[in-house]
């Protein structure tokens, strides 16, 4: 079954015609050609496909395409600043925080909604007392950052990349 | 994955007619395990009828004290939600216990309630399973077992629960309201899930077709005193082993009252009222807990490979026992 959809992808309206069963991050990358979001396990497991969905990260690959008409999605490739890397991307590069890369653009969409999380005071399971405010120490991030695997191990600078924008 | 039909419901009536009309129908909520199960061949509905926009996505105070869940409310607003924080951390902590904060942002309340077991052989389409495929065997009996049952399985069926939610919502006393043809009904979380039986394929009391509109919480003024550990084989991401969800009301060195549940030992959260029966009354001290916990898993019946799941429950349980003892009330 096709349907007809609209999604605003990093700024753009874009519109596509996409069978019931197209991910979200199948539309993506094979129908718009936006290769930022990444497919790891295409199961929910990895994080690899992280995109900013209507302001809130998201993983894509058990999302329908069909479900997010007219949704506004922000990929790795669309967080910049002014033609500058987004200050966390930067922060990624001054850290070291990935080897092979594979995972940095959902990290980094990750990372992003994530300090927006603590910003509007959200708790972890890691978070000592519900009742109070975070304090983003280096257990908060890596209970916050868990959804996104990096099979490379860069979890020690991308901790110290997050920590660092944090700040 | 087959062809199937899309459609976004205007209301709960008219998503409940189209999906109680056609067997091969399914309600779609945010799909992070239906469209999983899709991929994987698990499901293969021909019709999904997406409720995830229906306007369930409210937490309000119900007359009398509790709180209303509306069932689209995602994972992640639940968790932050000030009530649920302050008066039913427990139901907080579980939430932020499952999955990650990216399918959290997506998953329902309702969605959550349904997921379905994460046994390996339920997910792998060329196993036998009786709960895929019910006559075709058990495959996990036999096989590896160290996220399966000890507590109340069949020879048909030694699959876990896997919400973390549901352990939470079963300990205090929550009610699923649910949306049929013929009306509404509220059913006791308590009675909600099934144990596996000669009959596994189903994993509750829902007819085709009833919707999850909400979960009510009754008032539970002790619950503020709550809490929700799971234990598992990671430190975060991954499925429980074993996890307790439990309320205690204490006075003057002793347990007033107490709610316990455990998760990750049955094909339904497990609701411990051995071990509620044992506190109550009981002077505040480890040996209380220790009993609590002995006298609900005496019942246990681990198979090779799953034993450790025993004394880890009971520990478990007494560890929490003891943090929420100690911890001041509100």
């Amino acid at each position: 079954m096709d349907v007809r959809i609209q999604l605003h992808v990093d700024g753009e309206w874009r519109a596509l015609t996409v069978d019931t069963r197209t991910t979200l991050l199948d539309a993506l990358r094979d129908r718009l050609g936006v290769m930022s979001a990444k497919k790891g396990c295409d199961h929910g497991q990895c994080g690899a496909c992280t995109v900013l969905l209507d302001g809130r990260r998201a993983t894509t690959c058990l999302a329908l395409a069909v479900a997010y008409d007219g949704a506004e999605i922000t990929t790795a490739q669309g967080l910049t600043n002014g033609g500058m890397p987004h200050p966390v991307s930067q922060a990624f590069l001054d850290h070291d925080g990935f080897q092979c890369g594979y995972c940095t653009p959902g990290q980094v969409c990750s990372a992003v909604g994530m300090l927006d999380e603590v910003k509007a005071g959200q708790p972890s399971y890691v978070t000592r007392d519900l009742a109070r405010s975070v304090e983003l120490n280096d257990e908060e991030i890596r209970e916050r950052m868990s959804g996104n695997l990096c099979r490379c191990g860069a979890y020690v600078n991308i901790v110290a990349a997050i920590r660092e924008v944090a700040r | 994955m087959i062809p199937f039909e899309y459609l976004r419901a205007e209301d709960a009536a008219s998503a409940v007619a189209a999906v109680a009309s056609r067997p091969t129908a399914a309600f779609l909520g945010a799909g992070t395990n239906l469209v999983d199960h899709m991929k994987l061949g698990v499901a293969s509905p021909e019709l999904l009828v997406d409720v995830s926009r229906l306007p369930f996505d409210e937490v309000e105070p119900l007359p009398g004290g509790g709180v209303r869940i509306g069932a689209a409310v995602r994972n992640s607003d639940l968790a932050a939600d000030p009530i649920l924080r302050s008066r039913y951390p427990a139901v907080s902590r579980a939430l932020l216990a499952g999955a990650s904060a990216q399918l959290r942002n997506l998953a329902t309340t309702g969605g959550n309630l349904l997921q379905r077991t994460r046994c390996v052989y339920f997910q792998d389409v060329t196993t036998p399973c009786n709960k895929r495929e019910p006559g075709s065997g058990c495959s996990a009996i036999d096989g590896y077992t160290r996220y399966h049952a000890i507590l109340g399985a069949s020879s048909a069926c030694v699959a876990t629960h896997p919400s973390d939610l549901a352990v939470a919502l079963t300990a205090l006393d929550a009610t699923v309201v649910v949306l049929g043809v013929h009306g509404e009904r509220q059913i006791p979380l308590a009675d909600f899930y099934r144990l596996p039986g000669d009959d596994p394929h189903r994993d509750t009391v829902l007819e085709h077709g009833e919707l999850i509109i909400a979960v009510d919480l009754p008032d539970l003024p002790f619950a503020a005193r709550s809490t929700y550990r799971k234990v598992r084989d990671r430190a975060s991401y991954a499925f429980a082993l074993v996890s307790v969800a439990a309320a205690l009301d204490v006075a003057d060195g002793s347990v007033r009252d107490a709610r316990v549940a455990f998760g990750g030992v049955a094909h339904k959260p497990w609701r411990a009222t051995r071990a509620e029966e044992v506190l109550r009354g009981a002077p505040i001290s480890d040996e209380s807990f220790l009993q609590a916990a002995e006298a609900e898993l005496a019942g246990a019946r681990p198979l090779a490979g799953n034993e450790f799941k025993v004394p880890m429950a009971r520990n478990t349980l007494v560890a929490v026992l003891r943090e929420l003892a100690q911890e001041e009330a509100r």
